[in-house]
């Protein structure tokens, strides 16, 4: 069931929405280096924040040229270890484990 | 026409039932889930399960609606062995209701030890009784690995693959389901799982064989019409109706009608 649409139709049908991501994206770290600036920490090229780096880990990955993108930038977020946690600390999910 | 095989209506008002009954819906399934907060104690979890097996049905049927459900203790309750044993011991009593398709949905929530104990109660439960498997994906960076640790579960009580359905499958792990043997299904999340672009791409790269979507629909950010959203990007995109009905109805019909209990009108 391989995809019935040209390069050209994929664009004309889905680039604006994806432009306003990329945006979405780019105001993100802008807001974000703003409030770094007001307190005095560091911003998002930086930071120790284990999401924004994750983020920003992604998004060198997204212009690397290779294929399977989607899965590569799950991959890169995901928790690699086998073994059970001793205990559920949280119910929840922060969206991404600390980069080495 | 088709099947939202996961949604938590118990959560959904009255005027969704309408909604997606206007979209084509014909019937759901709703596995038990956690209900935003820690049930105190296992009487809330038997009003509940009357909740899923009595009030729910009527409410459906009011709009055409066949509605069914899978029973259990969800894992983000499974950390206190406890009381997961004393839901689970009740469990059988409600088993033979007849719009109960099996158990679900079981798996892992953080991959502690406690939910793999209390997982593994539930596929022994169910082995016992040859039912259906619905199961939940752990959220986010917990998936992958709690992806493989319920796989690996479940296999080892011989329980087989084409009896389970994986839910919430996302790239990194639909190939890891299929290629085991398991059903997988995508949920249709506006930012935590599959959006309907997404989950076309996946139909386009890894095919429609045991393969289903669901909008998993509950108290949050969440869209009870996910479904048909998803057909019309199908659609969009030029694939024919033959496929679009495929994963939509016929491949949740296929797998739910193994229970004995699956009706659509």
């Amino acid at each position: 069931m391989a995809t019935s649409l040209t390069t050209n139709k994929i664009v004309d049908q889905y680039f604006l929405e994806h432009r306003a991501k990329v945006l979405d994206i780019a105001a993100f770290l802008d807001r974000f280096d703003r409030a770094a600036a007001s307190e005095g920490v560091a911003g998002s090229a930086t930071t120790t924040d284990v999401r924004v780096r994750a983020l920003c880990a992604a998004l060198d990955l997204l212009r690397d040229g290779q294929s399977d993108r989607a899965r590569r930038a799950l991959e890169l977020w995901s928790d690699h270890s086998v073994e059970p946690v001793a205990k559920a600390g949280m119910k929840g999910a922060i969206g991404a484990v600390p980069l080495p | 026409m088709y099947i939202d095989p996961h949604i938590h209506m118990v959560s959904r008002t009255t005027d969704d039932y309408q909604r997606m009954a206007l979209a084509g819906c014909v019937a759901i399934t709703e596995p038990a889930f956690w209900a935003g907060y820690d049930r105190s104690c296992a009487q809330g979890f038997m009003d509940y399960f009357r909740q899923l097996t009595e009030t729910e049905p009527k409410r459906a049927a009011q709009f055409g609606i066949q509605h069914h459900t899978w029973l259990c203790i969800n894992p983000k309750e499974s950390e206190d062995i406890g009381l997961a044993r004393e839901v689970l011991a009740e469990i059988p009593s409600f088993l033979d209701r007849p719009n109960v398709l099996g158990i679900g949905e079981i798996g892992l929530n953080k991959n502690s030890r406690n939910e793999l104990v209390v997982l593994e109660e539930h596929i022994a439960l169910a082995k016992s009784r040859d039912l259906l498997i619905l199961v939940h994906t752990p959220h986010l960076e917990d998936k992958m690995k709690g992806t493989r640790m319920i796989m690996d579960a479940i296999k080892d009580h011989g329980v087989d693959p084409g009896r389970v359905l994986i839910d919430h499958v996302e790239e990194h792990t639909v190939r890891l389901v299929l290629d085991r043997g398991f059903w997988a299904g995508m949920t249709l999340y506006p930012d935590t799982k599959c959006t309907p672009q997404r989950a076309t791409d996946i139909f386009e790269m890894h095919g429609t064989d045991r393969m289903w979507i669901n909008s998993a629909a509950d108290w949050g950010i969440s869209d009870p019409l996910a479904v048909p959203k998803c057909r019309d990007e199908m659609r969009r995109r030029g694939h024919l109706d033959a496929i679009i009905r495929k994963v939509s109805f016929d491949n949740p019909q296929k797998f739910l009608s193994q229970s004995g209990r699956f009706r659509v009108q």
